[in-house]
């Protein structure tokens, strides 16, 4: 008989053991459906993991694991304050999509203008437009009571209507023949968000991911909100007595994971993605609520994690291209490392023993 | 003979012996990047036929790989580029979306043939190419016209891009013809393959007495409403076969296969060149589907001459007298609309009264 003791304190060990455990189970279940589908399991699991980084055509993969991770990265050092106060922002691919919105929007506005502010003011309208999108559900939620779950999950279906209404609408190309889609910000030196350095994928959105990373770090650790956050999220009447205003908390973290996330929506729409079409969005905004969950909620498992996911989309379409896996691929990987995670994560809780019944 | 002398023809004669057997032993490599999932039952599946009818036609002298659901923007150019660093010489970029990363891509790899579907961007090796689909409005348009009891046909518009909306003014115009009490009602969906949309925009339009649906949206679901309340439709895409003989009662199915095959032999025949291709029913790429025993005779007759009308170059959907929605005139008596005026085309000929969204 198989039973399960709580633990006493939290363990450290499983932690940190948990995310690796869920990778390693997501590779041999993953490896096994392979085997079943009639691929070569290791074949396939290296193609995947190993081949995009040291593989034969790893000098292009490996920026682009950074291109890919970035907007992850961003998004869920946000989300990850959040959700250790308790307050679940469904919604960052909205925030995302508005962002790239209204961070586009100042440069077709001022199009052909060349200044060399116009990209940091896009930068800062990016982050506007996010964290005005966040504070939707973080008002709604303080002045009515409603669930920001439901209500910032619901805004991004506002959002990508709104990116359609401005493909097809106030920001269509006029040079375009009619044809949806806005102008290609690549085009538009002093709007375009470029490789900083050739070949190395970095662009201005990778280097905004590492500062999140550090200064999410720098505010849970050593800043008195992040003490705040904890504290409401492990026990929030207790953070009540020790002065957290839950309104105020609510909207600081609604508005901060918006706002980086409308970041990471403006250095995509400038850079990678050049234009906004109506489908700006391409699930950064919900894949990002894995990448925090598998890294712990903490700035440096988020980094990893980040560059985990970035790995299966990569080495997914590697598989796709060399082996002829099915697509659906990537998705089922990324679903089984949230569902091994959450499974696993009963060990940090949890001891399991054997009883010995008589 | 000189030493140099018979060294440089042994020289000549390996190369030319080498030469051919070199060129059978390694395959052309052919990629794809779809942006749905190659068993949509639509757009996707028809251009992955295409890719096996490559197959098919060339065997061991081509070698065909795909990815599939690839979102428009960033990914593209990543998945683009893997295919182009995987060795493919000749690449079909299958949807709109996928135009400015084709040509990024094309400038980075000047010697890899690339090819895109209903886009207007072309470049030393980027072609396009697409299908009439308006040809085959006009044909189905006409069975529309002569079945509709209600005099109200209904159209599902994806979205109002010239291409659409050739489709909705060829159907509009061929319908009126055969039955001048005819109107349009027409929904738009936001979207290329949306099942439930889809639904949802063919509820509406049956709530308004619509008893004939035309659709430019890929899945069967207006197909399956139609059935529920009696109406009719057609195939779109594919031929969708199974909801013969009613209401699925003829179809527009896009054959690319044609196309494919003679770009293939093209680049096998080093004769490949850029370009733009507009090619309809006359070409096989444009296909009417069995017409079912649920049109009577003479209609089936009438819209079968049409077709053939059409595909010999003896009529064209778009022959004046034909007004604008405003009143103004577009084509005088007897007049062609040109390829540069059908592929801008942003207006609604006159009878139809609703207005396309801006």
């Amino acid at each position: 008989m198989i039973q399960l003791v709580p633990r006493s304190g939290n363990a450290p060990l499983w932690q940190i053991a948990t995310p690796v455990l869920a990778v390693l189970a997501t590779m041999l279940v993953g490896g096994l459906i392979f085997g079943l589908m009639g691929y070569d399991p290791v074949a396939a699991i290296r193609t995947i993991f190993w081949d995009p980084l040291f593989g034969p055509a790893s000098g292009y993969s490996r920026p682009q694991l950074l291109v890919k991770a970035a907007p992850l990265i961003l998004i869920a050092s946000g989300l990850a304050i959040g959700f250790r106060a308790g307050i679940w922002n469904i919604g960052a691919e909205g925030q995302y999509i508005i962002g790239a919105i209204t961070g586009a929007a100042v440069a077709l506005a001022l199009y052909p203008l060349e200044a060399w502010w116009l990209f940091p003011l896009m930068v800062a309208a990016g982050m506007a437009g996010g964290w005005a999108w966040g504070m939707i559900p973080a008002l709604l939620r303080n002045w009515f009571g409603a669930s920001e779950i439901l209500v910032s999950l619901m805004l991004v279906y506002v959002a990508q209507r709104v990116a359609a209404w401005m493909a097809f609408g106030p920001m269509r190309n006029p040079q375009g023949m009619g044809f949806p889609g806005s102008r290609n910000l690549q085009q538009y030196p002093s709007a375009a968000n470029p490789e900083l350095i050739a070949g190395t994928g970095a662009h201005w959105g990778v280097v905004a991911a590492a500062f999140a990373v550090l200064a999410t770090w720098l505010l849970m650790s050593r800043h008195i909100r992040g003490f705040h956050i904890r504290a409401a999220g492990t026990a929030p009447r207790a953070a009540r007595f020790a002065g957290v205003n839950p309104a105020t908390l609510v909207a600081f973290c609604l508005g901060l994971s918006g706002a980086l996330a409308g970041a990471a929506g403006l250095f995509e729409v400038a850079g990678p993605a050049g234009q906004i079409t109506d489908r700006i969005g391409v699930g950064y905004g919900f894949t990002a609520i894995i990448v925090a969950f598998l890294g712990r909620l903490h700035p440096v498992g988020i980094l990893l994690a980040g560059l985990l996911l970035a790995l299966t989309y990569i080495g997914g379409e590697l598989a796709q291209l060399t082996m002829g896996l099915p697509a659906a691929t990537v998705q089922v990987f990324q679903g089984m490392l949230l569902f091994f995670l959450l499974g696993f994560d009963l060990l940090t809780r949890f001891q399991i023993r054997r009883r010995i019944t008589a | 003979m000189n030493r140099r002398h018979l060294m440089a023809s042994a020289a000549a004669l390996m190369t030319a012996l080498a030469a051919p057997a070199y060129a059978q032993d390694e395959p052309l490599k052919v990629g794809f990047i779809y942006v749905g999932p190659i068993g949509d039952g639509g757009w996707t599946y028809q251009h992955d036929q295409g890719r096996l009818a490559i197959e098919e036609e060339f065997g061991d002298r081509v070698e065909t790989t795909y990815i599939e659901s690839v979102p428009e923007g960033a990914d593209a150019e990543r998945a683009l580029t893997q295919l182009a660093l995987a060795g493919n010489q000749l690449i079909f970029a299958t949807s709109f979306g996928f135009m400015d990363p084709v040509i990024n891509v094309a400038q980075r790899f000047p010697d890899v043939k690339f090819e895109h579907a209903t886009g207007y961007k072309t470049a030393e090796n980027v072609a396009t190419y697409d299908a009439r689909f308006y040809e085959g409005r006009a044909v189905i348009g006409t069975i529309a016209g002569h079945m509709t009891e209600s005099n109200r046909i209904g159209y599902i518009g994806s979205f109002p891009i010239p291409e659409v909306i050739q489709g909705i003014n060829s159907s509009f115009i061929h319908a009126r013809k055969v039955n001048p009490d005819v109107e349009m009602r027409i929904v738009w969906a936001y979207s290329w393959f949306d099942p439930a949309k889809e639904a949802e925009a063919a509820n509406a339009l049956l709530a308004e007495g619509v008893d004939v649906i035309l659709q430019h949206t890929d899945s069967t679901a207006p197909l399956a409403q139609a059935e529920a309340a009696g109406a009719i439709g057609f195939g779109q895409a594919s031929d969708m076969a199974q909801y013969k003989p009613s209401p699925r009662v003829a179809s527009i199915i896009d054959e690319w296969s044609p196309y494919y095959i003679k770009r293939v032999q093209a680049m096998l025949d080093g004769t490949w060149e850029s370009g733009s291709s507009w090619a309809g029913i006359g070409d096989g790429e444009v296909v009417i589907g069995e017409i079912t025993d649920a049109v009577p005779a003479e209609v089936k007759a009438e819209a079968e001459a049409l077709r053939d009308a059409i595909g010999s170059g003896e009529y064209h959907p778009f022959t004046g007298p034909l007004n604008k929605a405003d009143g103004t005139v577009w084509l005088a008596e007897g007049e062609v609309a040109t390829d540069e005026m059908l592929q801008s085309m942003d207006f609604f000929v006159e009878g139809i009264t609703a207005q396309i969204p801006q």
